[in-house]
């Protein structure tokens, strides 16, 4: 090559040239060709991908009473590189925060570490959740301030302060529903409890996407192909709730400084009128801006108030447990037509009676005077029917008899088939249960007596006892608890295991508790109604207060429940208000205004916040 | 006149064609890459880049129009003064230009501004030309380059203090030309090998062997060294049994190495230098003793290699700045740095492979559109092409341009004159330099050295320019016709 004649050198040049070329069509066929990232890569680059939310669907109660609305709110929002010659003190001066709030969050939205997504070219949240009010003044001097924006969105508003428990509230989605929901990115809000939670997806709608085109700068330069590829938001679907907002209302007034619940359902549809737990809050404590630090307040509150009692508190039932018992023990045997039990009164062994009234006692009186020793009779006589039989087989088999048909009245286990959100199981002591911890022939009738008059083991939620109340209302069958009007739940109707025919007694005991019992005091004159009181003991200060019943007596049309923990008889608080609960249902109002303002302006609990 | 002056005769039709292809293409990817997307303007808006490029266009054909009309002797006579006007021109615009994103190469006059750096390479090759053509002149020892590489030096200064070291290292694109003209090809495969060594060290320079014991970089660099101290004596007869014998030798000495490492620890970089050196001093004895001057050769160019790896290394983590580091580390693939200095690249990485293989359409690039790619109307004008004409598109402008310097060389060979056949190498070479340098950058191949693309780039300064550059060449071709007056 070096001696060549040096015309040859021309293709010694031409070769290195050519191979030049050769190299850079290969390099593009490997980048245009084989390469598929690139292609990706220009998408990310260029499409900015604007989610367009739909309106969430609104809340209504049974009377299509507005409860839940959207309110627009607005983001600040900023991109970084755009801001330039900010007048700091001026914009938070606009924005009414701080020098040190400002300076804090800037700080937070350039940590990567705290704000994975940062970029200076795309859009940072500033602020979220802002009232219109909070950004007027920031919106007039918005030109001031280069690089910032204001960003719609819409945030929940109440009608009403009642009903936070039902109704649940919206918050940002959590990294677990991110993972599991492909629906959701990051910063969407999804509802987080109650109904909102429950109904999510048809209140969220479907969301649409408008696809605009970003120049390098982050500036949006027009949209892409004039929206052709756009997709249009679903708005989310209403609600409308088996919920009286009135009743509800009336509900917690009555609970007010109290700390308990109260549930009423409508024993045809198996509708929840109303599900008070008090301590409560106003929903709208959980909105916008100051969700947080409300959110931190409630969590830190010792009543409790973010739990909702009605569904997942569990109490011992006492004596509102009877007239369920009454029913099982009729169809088991230990309680025949003409059954009768001796009671010595507070002398009565193994248990005490509490009253002292007549003996021997019949099934009407015992309901009437709460006798404790006539169902622990009952009790034993239903479970020992047969002995106890090789290995305590036989009466284990009663035994198993009673737990189902109590479990029958919706007791003792979560309401599955229901869009009641958060519910505690409560429980019915299973066999297993008792041979693990008594050993499998260590235990007997005598062991277990306190089941026998709502004590021990059996744990009710105010909500199962409701039901059970509906349930003996419609004479031997439920439908579940719910909260959605638009669905019937007819196919969700559970039979009871007692026969009918044992129902009409039991409920004639229920409606002496209000003609002559421990509920006369509340009767009200035109509506025949059946009730049944329980005190209960326990191990944290007073007696709970516990009341269920149902009216009218015939076609009736509410059953309830309402607990007043650590307040003393169940006479004396829950009665009052179950009856006043049901007045106020009944008649659409309450008449009684001054022992309306009595019971609602006394506390049981000097540590609830009145409201 | 008769039809051998006549330039519509004698002028290379078949290279008109070709630029005005490029020319065109051209024009077309600057409307496409300064489309705005709520623009509606035509092509000839004025108030566009690509309504000014067709004013430049207009005004470079005319200007080529006014080279074909003079006589082709003007070229030969005043090359030199072309040459001086041009160093003048470059030393006035150190002092007069503004700065203009760090640079200070623009002459602005009103509304006009221009590089003189543009006209510098033209006057270079005119006056590289009329030197290598007196006669009796060849490039037979380095003493006939001497005057050459001042020749080339004077320019290449002179833009090097205007900041433009693109520009400056386009005139490394003569040694071409000169390798063409004579000199020896060994100085070419010198600088072959040198790019070679140096990304050998510094790629694997951060690699290190076993416990810090030495780099893979300097490591690999020495055992290509080392293989071409075997190959070379052994491609020549008479020491084909010693090459073996020493490539037996290194295996060995690697295989004892890492056997001896197992006890105590061995420094690789040292055990490669040592083999190495004890080959090259081996081969220099014997080349002496046998009057063997290729051995000889051999063992300088690995002494020499061996110097050159050890300055690299240093230079290149104690001399070189941090971020002229990063830009090579960049090109490199030792650093992945997509917002940084790789940002460009990246972006037109993008560009390009986002077109497929039929592109995009015609102002459909996003890429483009949107300013991701920075310079897409001048530096990166390759891009427009490869997004939205994609792959068939972006390979069909490479194979012109191919075609061109085929061409321009054909033209070359067929001169009688050596002062046209040089100048034809000249513009061969210029254009072929532009073209590695500015798509290789475009492609991430090459690093990131601001060069336009020859009748591509926006810009009046670049096409005039290279339409000079070109049309003086056209018209020297067109007078190896005419009738000598
Ligand atoms: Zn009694």
């Amino acid at each position: 090559m070096i001696n060549d004649r040096l015309e040859n050198r021309r293709w010694v040049i031409s070769a290195l040239i050519t191979v030049v070329v050769l190299v850079y069509i290969f390099r593009l066929f490997n980048l245009q060709i084989i390469e598929t990232r690139y292609k990706q890569g220009a998408e990310s680059n260029a499409f900015l991908r604007k989610t367009i939310f739909p309106p969430r669907g609104l809340i209504y109660d049974r009377n299509s009473k507005l409860l839940v609305y959207n309110k627009p709110a607005y983001d600040v929002a900023l991109i970084m590189r755009e801001i330039h010659d900010l007048d700091t003190l001026d914009f938070c001066k606009a924005l009414n925060i701080s020098k040190e709030f400002f300076d804090n969050r800037m700080l937070e939205i350039k940590d990567r570490k705290k704000n994975l997504g940062y970029s200076s070219y795309t859009p940072q949240v500033f602020m979220t959740q802002l009232n219109i009010e909070d950004v007027a003044a920031f919106q007039e001097n918005l030109y001031k301030f280069p690089g910032f924006y204001i960003q719609n969105r819409t945030l929940r508003e109440y009608t009403y302060p009642h009903g936070a428990h039902i109704l649940g509230s919206i918050g940002e989605v959590s990294r677990r529903k991110l993972e599991s929901d492909p629906y959701y990115k990051q910063g969407d809000y999804a509802g987080r409890d109650g109904v909102e939670f429950t109904y999510e997806s048809a209140l969220r709608g479907v969301k649409g996407v408008e696809i605009l085109l970003r120049d390098s700068k982050g500036r949006i330069q027009g949209r892409y192909r004039d929206g052709e590829a756009d997709e249009a938001p679903k708005a989310g679907t209403d609600l409308y709730l088996t919920l009286d907002i009135e009743l509800q209302k009336i509900g917690e007034q009555l609970m007010n400084g109290k700390i308990g619940s109260a549930v009423a359902i409508e024993p045809s549809t198996g509708e929840i009128l109303a599900m008070v737990s008090n301590p409560a809050f106003d929903p709208s404590l959980l909105v916008g801006r100051q969700r947080s630090a409300n959110y931190a307040a409630l969590v830190k509150d010792p009543t409790k108030p973010l739990m909702n009692r009605a569904t997942q508190a569990q109490y011992s039932p006492g004596s509102t447990f009877k007239p369920i018992q009454a029913l099982v023990l009729q169809q088991m045997g230990g309680i025949k037509e003409h059954t009768l039990y001796s009671c010595n009164g507070p002398a009565s062994s193994p248990i005490k009676c509490s009253h002292s009234h007549g003996s021997p006692v019949g099934i009407l009186n015992a309901i009437e005077q709460s006798c404790n020793p006539y169902f622990w009779s009952a009790f034993r006589a239903a479970i020992e029917k047969e002995g106890y039989g090789e290995k305590n087989l036989k009466f284990k088999s009663h035994y198993q008899e009673w737990v189902d048909a109590i479990k029958s009245f919706g007791i003792g286990r979560k309401f599955e088939d229901s869009d009641v959100f958060e519910q505690s199981s409560g429980n019915v002591p299973s066999q297993k249960y008792y041979n693990r911890y008594y050993g499998e022939t260590g235990w007997r009738a005598m062991t277990i007596r306190s089941l026998s008059i709502g004590q021990g083991e059996v744990l009710v939620t105010p909500l199962q006892l409701a039901n059970s109340m509906a349930a003996i209302a419609n004479k031997g069958y439920y439908i579940t608890p719910h909260l959605n009007a638009n669905d019937t739940m007819q196919l969700r109707k559970h039979e009871t295991l007692v026969d009918s025919a044992y129902f009409p007694i039991v409920i004639e005991g229920m409606w002496r508790v209000f003609e002559f019992g421990t509920g006369r005091r509340y009767k009200l004159p035109d509506i025949s109604m059946c009730g049944k009181t329980g005190t209960v003991e326990n191990n944290r200060g007073k007696d709970h207060s516990l009341f269920v019943g149902f009216a009218p007596r015939e076609n009736p049309k509410i059953a309830i429940a309402v607990v007043v923990e650590n307040a003393g008889f169940g006479a004396t608080w829950a009665a009052p208000i179950a009856s006043m609960m049901l007045e106020q249902y009944l008649k659409g109002k309450i008449e009684r205004v001054e022992l309306f303002n009595q019971i609602a302006t006394s506390t049981t609990n000097p540590d609830v916040k009145t409201r | 006149m008769s039809k051998r002056d006549n330039i519509q005769y004698t002028l290379d039709w078949t290279t008109v064609v070709y630029y005005l292809l490029l020319v065109v293409m051209g024009w077309i990817s600057i409307y496409g890459a300064s489309y705005e997307l709520d623009y509606e303007g035509s092509m000839l808006s004025f108030d566009q880049r690509a309504g000014k490029q067709f004013v430049w266009i207009i005004t470079a054909l005319a200007l080529g129009g006014v080279v074909l009309l003079l006589d082709h002797r003007i070229f030969n006579y005043f090359a030199y003064v072309f040459y001086g006007v041009a160093i003048v021109l470059l030393i006035v615009t150190i002092f007069v230009a503004p700065d203009i994103k760090g640079s200070r190469s623009w002459i602005v006059i009103g509304p006009v501004s221009f590089q003189p750096a543009e006209l510098a390479k033209m006057a270079t090759a005119l006056a590289l030309a009329k030197f290598m053509s007196q006669y009796n002149y060849r490039i037979k020892a380095w003493k006939d380059m001497l005057p050459l590489a001042i020749i080339i030096f004077i320019p290449f200064v002179l833009i090097l203090l205007q900041k433009e070291t693109g520009s400056a290292l386009v005139f490394m694109a003569f040694l071409l030309m000169f390798y063409r003209e004579g000199m020896k090809g060994i100085v070419l495969l010198l600088g072959a090998l040198a790019i070679v060594l140096f990304i050998v060290v510094i790629r694997f320079s951060i690699e290190t062997i076993g416990n810090e014991q030495g780099s893979w970089g300097v490591v690999g660099a020495i055992a290509i060294i080392q293989l071409i101290q075997i190959i070379v004596p052994f491609s020549s007869h008479p020491h084909k049994k010693e090459s073996l014998i020493f490539l037996g030798l290194s295996v060995l000495v690697i295989v004892a190495s890492v056997i001896i490492n197992k006890w105590y620890p061995v420094d690789y970089n040292y055990v490669a230098i040592g083999t190495s050196l004890v080959t090259a001093i081996y081969w220099a004895f014997t080349g002496i003793l046998r009057r063997y001057p290729k051995l000889i050769a051999v063992a300088f160019i690995s002494i020499g290699s061996l110097v050159f790896i050890y300055a690299s290394d240093m230079i290149f983590n104690h001399v070189l700045e941090p971020h002229h580091q990063i830009r090579i580390k960049v090109l490199l693939n030792m650093e992945d740095d997509p917002t940084g200095a790789g940002y460009n690249v990246n972006q037109s990485k993008i560009a390009i492979g986002s077109g497929g293989l039929w592109g995009k359409g015609f102002l459909n690039g996003t890429q483009t559109k949107l300013k991701y790619v920075p310079e897409q109307d001048t530096d990166f004008i390759f891009c427009t092409v490869g997004e939205e004409h994609g792959f068939w598109g972006s390979a069909l402008v490479l194979i012109i341009y191919w075609l061109l310097l085929m061409r321009i060389m054909k033209i070359g060979e067929r001169q009688k004159e050596s002062f046209h056949r040089v100048y034809a190498y000249s513009v061969a070479s210029i254009l072929f330099f532009h073209l590695m340098i500015n798509v290789g950058m475009v492609l991430g191949i090459m690093p990131v050295i601001g060069i336009p693309l020859p009748f591509f780039s926006y810009g009046g300064s670049s096409l005039w320019g290279f339409t000079l550059l070109l049309f003086i060449l056209l018209r020297l071709d067109a007078s190896r016709l005419e009738r000598s007056r």
